[in-house]
């Protein structure tokens, strides 16, 4: 089984985010793999491993070419990836990103295309059921789950009240929530192995599509404004000194909430 | 300037009609003429309660027969669409159904959708949305230039219900066009995790762990408490990604967005993730061991101390008082 993995290169979330002056996000520093979709490629590695063949190719738009999140994937496990990267994509939304990433994946044979149910830096949440829509696919948002059987994906998906079980034909586009399972660190090995695996990198016009529909030029949409944000004073801060829960009981009493 | 019909893309648990979905009428109220709703399910469940809350109409697919409602309705919609039946503005909520109608609708019409808002204005005939960024520390505008019908997915708690005295809303069928394979995926089974307690966003106490437990099975502290307040336990999504907790009692970015009257925050630093799903909370405590963590400058009580030893101690307390 082929399994395609859509991951993120993202600012690490340590460090402060800013906005360049034409208010996109600031992505020209170094780019690390999204946790989030950490857990996309492990389970795609148990998934390929299960059904005892096949490859998992990892899915990236990022700018100037950046490939070390892509490493860090690749060094878990991945065979290889496809690495969109052109200045046309500058400002592209979600929709946009969706059209190329589902263009990317075709570049590449699949069973199942799996993705983090929504990015850690940009967060529109969108991009995995566009994808399916793209490609014509069925999907299944929110996985907490995943089996696959007989040409069947069955998951578990999240739901407000508990979950779902949901089935779906190959090949379709799941996306996995956090704790899907548990990733693995990179070994030493795989570390090394890694540098040498194939990273195809295509420009925009490689996948057919047109970059004055991609970028900020096509996204439909202009930010007019940034403004900050109210902010929140702090209040009384005490160091515990043993009688510290006196304070809380105290606070709480005091908005009679106990 | 108003915008002339707007649709809120509702959504209910049974026959009871999300507080996310009223949220979103009262504020189409605001900015359209008219108000419609459309339903992936049995519209005469819901059409009391939406007519109560200003939608005029539901258009509603009836029972979607185990398909999942993101292409089901995100499809019926845009059949009634390209059919000549286009609204100016089409909400959605940030639950797990509204993004993913939200997300195929798009892709079928060749429109962008805009994620994470938290307000909505008309200038001139364009809509403008906002939406926190870093932590909620900024607020970005954007219009979407892509003309009607604009889409918006909105968070949790951004506008205040409301109800607005009328009748029940009309219903009216909504077909559901044939899927192809986009309809292939099937409910085949569902399970209700039993629920104890208020749910976490709609609590009035939220008590939320995160990190600085240290480990899985303090865990059990977090939800005493949030028991002996008749509150809710919640998460930051380290521990929830760490397997701990599950991921419906994260709060944050990714997860719940939760406006209590009191958040208690027991080991939690304060990333930007969890601080922009708590900090419209009215009274927000922490408490944890090091001053510098960012969640102390939001709080207006923050004890620095000893999540292990300030807890027990309040548990205690607690329960010598009650």
């Amino acid at each position: 089984m082929n399994i395609a993995v859509c991951v993120k290169q993202i600012p690490d979330p340590a460090e402060p985010g800013a906005l360049n002056p034409d208010h996109t996000l600031k992505r020209d520093g170094k780019l690390i793999l999204d946790e989030s979709d950490s857990y996309g490629v492990e389970m795609a590695l148990q998934l390929v491993d299960k059904a005892g063949g096949g490859e998992v190719t990892l899915i990236s738009m990022a700018p100037n070419s950046e490939t070390s999140g892509l490493r860090t994937a690749l060094a878990m496990g991945a065979a290889k990836a496809v690495l969109v990267s052109d200045d046309a994509l500058k400002g592209a939304g979600a929709l946009d990103t969706a059209k190329v990433l589902a263009a990317a994946i075709k570049r590449t044979e699949f069973d199942l295309v799996l993705a983090a149910t929504e990015s850690s830096d940009g967060y529109t949440g969108t991009v995995p059921e566009q994808i399916a829509e793209v490609l014509d696919l069925p999907s299944v948002t929110f996985a907490k789950h995943i089996e696959v059987a007989d040409g069947t994906v069955k998951v578990q998906r999240q739901t407000e009240a508990g979950y779902d079980e949901v089935e779906a034909p190959l090949p379709a586009v799941v996306s996995v929530t956090a704790g899907v399972v548990e990733p693995r660190y990179p070994s030493f090995k795989g570390i090394m192995a890694a540098k040498s695996k194939p990273v195809d990198a295509v420009t925009v016009a490689d996948l057919g599509l047109d970059a004055s529909l991609v970028g900020w030029a096509g996204a439909g949409q202009e930010i007019v404004a940034v403004d900050k944000a109210e902010e929140r004073e702090a209040g009384e801060i005490v160091e515990d000194d043993g009688e510290g829960f006196q304070k809380i009981v105290a606070y709480l009493e005091n908005l009679k909430v106990i | 300037m108003s915008l002339s019909k707007v649709w809120v893309y509702a959504e209910a648990d049974g026959d009871k009609v999300k507080t996310i979905t009223l949220e979103m009428l009262a504020k189409a109220r605001e900015l359209g003429d008219t108000v419609e709703a459309v339903f992936g399910g049995d519209g005469d469940t819901v059409a009391a309660t939406l007519g109560a809350h200003g939608a005029t109409k539901v258009h509603a697919t009836g029972d979607l027969d185990g398909r999942l409602p993101g292409v089901a309705v995100g499809s019926a919609m845009a059949a009634a669409i390209t059919g000549g039946n286009a609204p100016d503005l089409i909400l959605f909520g940030t639950t797990y159904d509204g993004r993913d109608v939200a997300s195929r609708l798009s892709v079928k019409l060749d429109k962008p959708v805009l994620s994470n808002n938290t307000d909505i204005t008309v200038d001139g005939d364009a809509v403008v949305a906002s939406t926190p960024v870093f932590g909620g520390t900024q607020i970005v505008r954007t219009k979407l230039t892509a003309g009607a019908p604009n889409l918006v997915l909105v968070r949790p708690k951004s506008f205040a219900a409301e109800e607005s005295g009328g009748g029940a809303a009309a219903v009216e069928a909504l077909s559901v066009p044939d899927l192809g394979a986009t309809g292939s995926a099937k409910i085949v089974d569902r399970h209700l995790e039993e629920a104890t307690g208020p749910k976490l966003d709609e609590a009035a106490i939220v008590v939320s762990g995160g990190r600085g437990l240290g480990e899985a099975g303090k865990y059990e502290m977090v939800e005493t408490l949030a028991k002996l307040l008749k509150g809710a336990p919640g998460a930051s999504r380290a521990i929830v990604d760490a397997g701990w907790v599950p991921y419906s009692h994260q709060v944050g970015q990714t997860g719940k967005v939760v406006k209590p009257t009191v958040y208690i925050a027991l080991g939690i630093s304060g990333a930007t993730q969890h601080m922009v799903g708590m900090k419209g909370s009215k009274n927000i405590i922490a408490v944890n061991k090091d001053a510098e963590a960012p969640i102390f400058s939001i709080s207006d009580l923050g004890i620095v101390g000893d999540v292990h030893k300030v807890v027990p101690k309040l548990i205690e307390a607690l329960q010598a008082k009650t």
